[in-house]
């Protein structure tokens, strides 16, 4: 089976690899880039802790070839903060001690940004239902919420 | 496994036509995707409709809409024209997976997986929605419902693929809307469906209704009692007791990991009344 | 062991801890660099995969790995047949048993064989490759149909002395605890009912799959890297079935993506050390989700039988229980726990509980989180409630009628000492979340929870760097905030800032043995272990002091962060620092530290009350959570964001089991929903915030009052739901999950 040649950009890195044709996007960053940030939960769109955006828009890398990031701008958890400035968000996530494992924190941050440039001022009711795709059984959803909600009104107080 | 990403809708056709083996389209991938996880699909090519930017658009047409086949269920979403038109169907696709798989899904993938719960299928047999099909021999029209055979087949032949779904002109004091039951409030499979749509005349009377139901039997059902129980009426409890009894007898469900025989017919007629009433407000009828 | 006078609580004002402070693994877990166990790699290292029994139960005729072995890319083809039998230890060859069928498969999902491939496609189709010849038996997988006379056999011979004869071979332990006289009890009672209550089995349902990394050499020395809740217990596990010395396998713990009991087991990693093993290569395995439902450790699913007296004022005059519980194809189900916790939040004069312990064809249970306390609580908080609200009375207060306390006799055996259930319950009473009006088809359930708590062999070191900073070295892996929370309770005895503290997780190699994390031990353990090696590093510091002011050890105290000269010498010299001390320690003695190995007995029984609205959509059965409150006694709380994280999470899975989680299997024995879309935990907008109240009574076993706070708050909820449900919907709900057709069909009587 030979390999497709992918040419694509990972959080604005210019990124090349190679990968079979039935090899998820999610399996490519692990895999063949060491971007272990994204975990596999699930493996079937089911609890979102793969979570990146192409081309903007949110998805399950576990639901996307590898070969259809042929280029497109794909961002990971690897590109949030800038240095070592955290994204406000996950500077609240943090201070809401809203992780207790960790292992579905990435695919919420990379989520909730994804809401917040959506939606700057979302309702917790909103925030709740886009977030519905990112499973944490850990923390009971509360100090999440809270986190995200505290991240917006700062982001829009210094908008 | 082969993966190819053909730019026109021809050169799609002449991929899948001469593809030898098990050819699958790979539209939004959010059903073939978790199939090949599932090792219940292991397809030798998957033709990717991505690239082929005609399918990326949302177009009048006739009066109506046309859905190109690779437009994703949030990028219906924030169509005004579409959701200003045809509000249930797009709710209905909106109501598939989460927040991620809305960026992927299609209502072109969502009938061609010919699951008899996929929620926007309901939607569109309500709206009188047709499927274009493209193939060796040319392009043909097919009404949404005539697409699912049986749950995982559809009528498509080898070479076609589904390039676009036509949504008609939306008439005046008309509108739809699409209810489904799951245990949770999001990421589950829809354990009854049901969408109707229906225009109303000047005074509120119901002139025209498309009643259709999911999960309750192979493919989705377009129940034409539960239409006639509205027509004509101004849809009071009396009417709306009729409906539901006409959608819990066109259900034929079964039992299973999601539901109940009873509990489906049951639920079948409480959706189809909520959705008449959603319906029948968003036409401007009493709310 | 006695209570050492030293460890025991004292009421004091504290510094550090009980502040919320930002945990040191914050930063690689919201940037995505924490490794967890799918995320460790090595070079040359071979990807493994299982294949699993479809069917329920079968016996293994042949396996024909030959056509898998001749695929290129294929290292290794791993059987049974590859381990040496263990003939001296049950409880291992049971755990070897499950990580590879023997003779038979004994649940869908059992691991039959295993391959290692130079890739993970190669692997995949090594395994479709390998003809397993299989006999197919009948099979049970209900609790109940196991206990009959003529249901299938799992294991002949395997019950033990207090199952009396003639009963299935399918009941292997029996269990009895209580006092008093039921008979005599029921007698004074104004109502006695009889339920019989039914729960699901559940899955932990952590987000992180299995995964590990085995690298072992032909020397025989092997490392292992996995997500697990106690490397130990791992390292000391494949010891054994690998037939190796426990000091030659290094087992290092990666970051845990949950586990809430269920890692507290092995599954993959004898695998994989067998196969690198067998290719002299590193060895890569990782779940999926599928193998994870199927195959590692769901909780029991139970039948129990209740029957309680009360007098018309609340008064419980009499209560006794038979609990029927299958942990899977193995024994072990946590029906003792569940017959033990039953009825501890009561003081009662007469009380009894029997716990049937039973095998069914389904996989080996592992812990979950206060292990086979909720369902005996759901059962008999039902109950319960249904006495009180039948006799118009304030289901609270005929709990606190009733409650245990200081002095009880617990009906497990035990006197009580200090607990807080009774704060709970007031807490409760007082809380504006009582008194709130509700609505149409809403109701509001309350119920109680207790769990034990647990020590366990526990080690900590303590090293005073150079500068004057602090490391400690714990055992545990840290799942939920606990590096944070010894960092804290360090640098609070050392009398220096949180910052200047780091904690790790040590390897196999650096500490003595550590108890897994359970039993909601490492706070209180570790934490009292790691008080006790601060106390140790104090010492040795106020020495070398002592050595430079050529005054008596005895005559220097600690206080903020430094030596100071005590008593006659008061005064006479500055205090020294911990930073000055050791920036001259290499010429006082040479480096300082402190440890401390103990198997602390005292942890404290925990208890909580929890309250719930729900409302029932009387047309379809959904039910939806308005309102949310934990009450629980948590001891001190050394990190209050990550004791509120520990009642939040959960009553959030208690609502999970309440509502819709549930393992379904088909008539041929097979799991019908292996995936998260069908095995339905709480998504965020199912829920509400769910809002706390800490009650802290000292526990007084530990130097800082601290008590375990995991477990306890899974106990209430299943009842506390059903309940609240019960009442919206009108009629009493007696089976879990209270999925929509259940309700539906209860309050339509469809």
């Amino acid at each position: 089976m030979s390999k497709i040649h992918v040419t694509t950009s990972v959080n604005g890195d210019p990124t090349e690899f190679l990968c079979d044709a039935d090899e998820t996007l999610l399996d490519a960053l692990r895999d063949r880039l060491g971007m272990t940030g994204s975990k596999e939960g699930c493996g079937t769109g089911d609890c979102g802790a793969c979570s990146v955006t192409v081309d903007g828009r949110l998805v399950c890398s576990c639901l996307m070839l590898g070969a259809e990031a042929e280029g497109r701008e794909i961002g990971t958890i690897e590109g949030m903060a800038k240095g070592d400035q955290l994204h406000p968000l996950q500077r609240k996530f943090i201070e809401h001690a809203a992780l207790q494992c960790g292992i579905c924190t990435p695919g919420l941050l990379v989520a909730a940004k994804s809401l917040l440039e959506n939606n700057p001022d979302p309702t917790e009711e909103e925030t709740r239902y886009w977030l519905a795709g990112n499973l944490c059984r850990c923390t009971g959803y509360d100090k999440i919420i809270r986190a995200v909600l505290d991240a917006a009104q700062e982001m829009r107080e210094a908008s | 496994m082969q993966y190819l990403a053909p730019t026109t809708v021809d050169e799609a056709v002449s991929l899948l036509a001469g593809a030898s083996g098990d050819c699958r389209i790979l539209a939004g991938g959010t059903d073939l995707l978790v199939r090949m996880r599932s090792d219940m699909a292991d397809p030798d090519t998957v033709v990717d409709l991505k690239r082929i930017d005609a399918l990326k658009q949302i177009t009048p047409e006739d009066g109506g809409w046309r859905v190109g086949a690779a437009v994703s269920g949030a990028e219906m979403g924030e169509h005004e024209g579409l959701v200003a038109d045809w509000p249930g169907v797009v709710e209905a696709t909106n109501l598939i997976g989460s927040t991620q798989v809305q960026g992927r899904c299609t209502m072109a993938g969502n009938l061609c997986n010919a699951s008899p719960a996929a929620d926007s299928v309901p939607a569109m047999v309500a709206a009188g929605a047709v499927a274009r099909v493209v193939g060796p021999n040319g392009t043909r029209v097919v009404p949404v419902e005539e697409i699912p055979t049986a749950p995982g087949r559809t009528s498509l032949e080898k070479g076609e693929l589904i390039d676009a779904i036509i949504l008609p002109e939306r008439g005046v004091r008309s509108s739809d809307a699409y209810l489904r039951f799951i245990p949770r409030t999001e990421m589950d499979i829809a354990v009854v469906g049901c969408a109707v749509s229906l225009s109303l005349d000047e005074d509120g009377t119901c002139t025209a209704a498309r009643v259709s139901l999911g999960a309750v039997a192979p493919t989705v059902l377009l129940v034409p009692a539960a239409a006639e129980a509205l027509i004509g009426t101004k849809m009071n409890d009396a009417a709306l007791d009729a409906l539901a009894a006409a959608c819990s007898a066109a259900a034929k469900p079964i039992d299973d990991k999601r539901g109940t025989v009873d509990f489906r017919v049951h639920v079948a007629g409480v959706l189809a009344k909520r959705a008449a009433v959603i319906a029948r407000k968003r036409a401007g009828g009493a709310a | 062991m006695a209570l050492d006078d030293k460890q025991l609580y004292q009421t004091r004002e504290f510094k550090v801890v009980g502040t919320r402070v930002k945990r040191p693994d914050g930063i690689d877990k919201v940037t995505g660099k924490a490794r967890f166990g799918a995320d460790m790699s090595a070079p040359g290292m071979l990807i493994a995969r299982v294949l699993r029994s479809p069917h329920a139960h079968a016996r293994i005729k042949s396996i024909d790995t030959s056509a898998a072995e001749a695929l290129p890319g294929v290292h290794a083809v791993l059987t049974r047949a590859d381990f040496d039998e263990i003939t001296d230890d049950d409880f291992t060859a049971d755990i070897l048993d499950n990580c590879m069928a023997g003779e038979k498969a004994l649940y869908d999902g059992h691991a039959v064989a295993a391959v290692a491939a130079n890739s993970p496609s190669v692997a995949k189709a090594a395994l479709k490759l390998i003809k397993v010849d299989y006999e197919v038996l009948p099979h049970v997988t209900d609790v109940d149909a196991a206990m009959a006379a003529d249901a299938p056999v799992l294991h002949e011979g395997r019950a033990n002395e207090t199952v009396p004869a003639g009963m299935s071979p399918n009941v292997l332990s029996r269990y009895e605890f209580g006092h008093g006289d039921i008979e005599a009890g029921l007698a004074k009672a104004d109502r006695v009912i009889e339920r019989t209550y039914r729960t699901e089995a559940t899955h932990q349902g952590y987000i992180e799959p299995h995964a590990c990394l085995a690298s072992m050499g032909a020397d025989g020395q092997a490392d292992l890297w996995c997500c697990t809740q106690g490397h130990y217990m791992v390292r000391n596990t494949c010891a054994a079935i690998m037939g190796m010395e426990q000091g030659q396998l290094r087992v290092t713990a990666s970051e845990i993506g949950g586990g809430f009991g269920g890692k507290t087991t092995v599954f993959l990693e004898p695998v994989a050390l067998a196969l690198s093993k067998k290719t002299s290569r590193p060895v890569k395995m990782v779940m999926s989700r599928s193998e994870v439902l199927r195959a590692t450790g769901p909780t029991a699913s139970s039948s129990i039988d209740v029957r309680i007296g009360m007098t018309k004022d609340g008064q419980i005059t009499a209560a006794f229980a038979e609990l029927r519980y299958q942990g899977g194809a193995y024994p072990g189900s946590p029906v003792e726990f569940g017959s033990m916790s039953a009825f501890a939040p009561y003081d009662l004069e007469n009380v009894k509980t029997v716990g049937w312990d039973v095998v069914t064809n389904r996989p080996k249970q592992a812990a979950y989180r206060a292990p086979g306390a909720p369902m005996a609580a759901y059962a008999v908080e039902s109950a319960v409630d249904e006495l009180a609200k039948g006799f118009g009375l304030d289901p609270l207060a005929v709990r606190l009628e009733n409650a245990a306390r200081e002095g009880t006799r617990a009906s497990y055996g035990p006197t009580f000492p200090a607990i807080g259930l009774e704060a709970t319950l007031r807490a409760a009473k007082d809380h504006p979340h009582w008194s709130a009006p509700l609505g149409e088809n809403q109701g509001r359930g309350v119920a109680c929870g207790f769990w034990f708590n647990f020590g366990g062999d526990t080690c900590v070191s303590l090293n005073i760097t150079p500068d004057g900073t602090v490391t400690v070295s714990e055992g545990n892996p840290d799942i939920g905030g606990s590096r944070a929370s010894m960092s804290m309770m360090a640098a609070e005895e050392l009398g220096i800032p949180y910052e200047q503290v780091r904690t790790i997780v040590a390897d196999t190699g650096s500490l003595g043995q550590n108890e897994v994390t359970d039993g909601s031990r490492v706070t209180f353990a570790v934490g009292l272990a790691t008080i006790e090696a601060a106390r140790a590093a104090k010492r040795e510091m106020c020495k070398r002091a002592a050595q430079v002011w050529g005054i008596d050890e005895d005559a220097v105290e600690w206080e903020d962060g430094a030596a100071r000269p005590a008593g006659p010498n008061a005064g006479k010299h500055p205090p020294m620092t911990i930073k000055e001390i050791a920036a001259i320690a290499s010429n006082t003695g040479g480096p300082i530290a402190g440890h401390h190995e103990a198997n602390p007995e005292g942890a404290g029984v925990s208890f909580a009350t929890h309250m719930v609205d729900t409302e029932v959509d009387p047309d379809t059965g959904a039910v939806k959570i308005l309102r949310y409150t934990v009450f629980q006694d948590a001891g001190k709380a050394v990190h209050p964001d990550y004791v509120e994280g520990q009642f939040q999470g959960g009553a959030v899975q208690g609502i999970g089991w309440a509502l819709n989680e549930e393992y379904i299997y088909g008539d041929d024995g097979v799991l019908q929903n292996a995936g998260f879309l069908d095995y339905r935990i709480p998504v965020a907008s199912d829920l509400p915030m769910i809002d706390t109240v800490i009650l802290e009574i000292p526990n007084p076993g530990h130097p800082y009052g601290v008590r375990g706070v995991g477990e306890t708050s899974i106990v209430p909820p299943l009842a506390a739901v059903a309940n609240a449900v019960s009442e919206a919907a009108g009629v009493r709900l007696t089976q879990l999950p209270m999925s929509p057709p259940k309700v539906l069909k209860a309050v339509q009587g469809l």
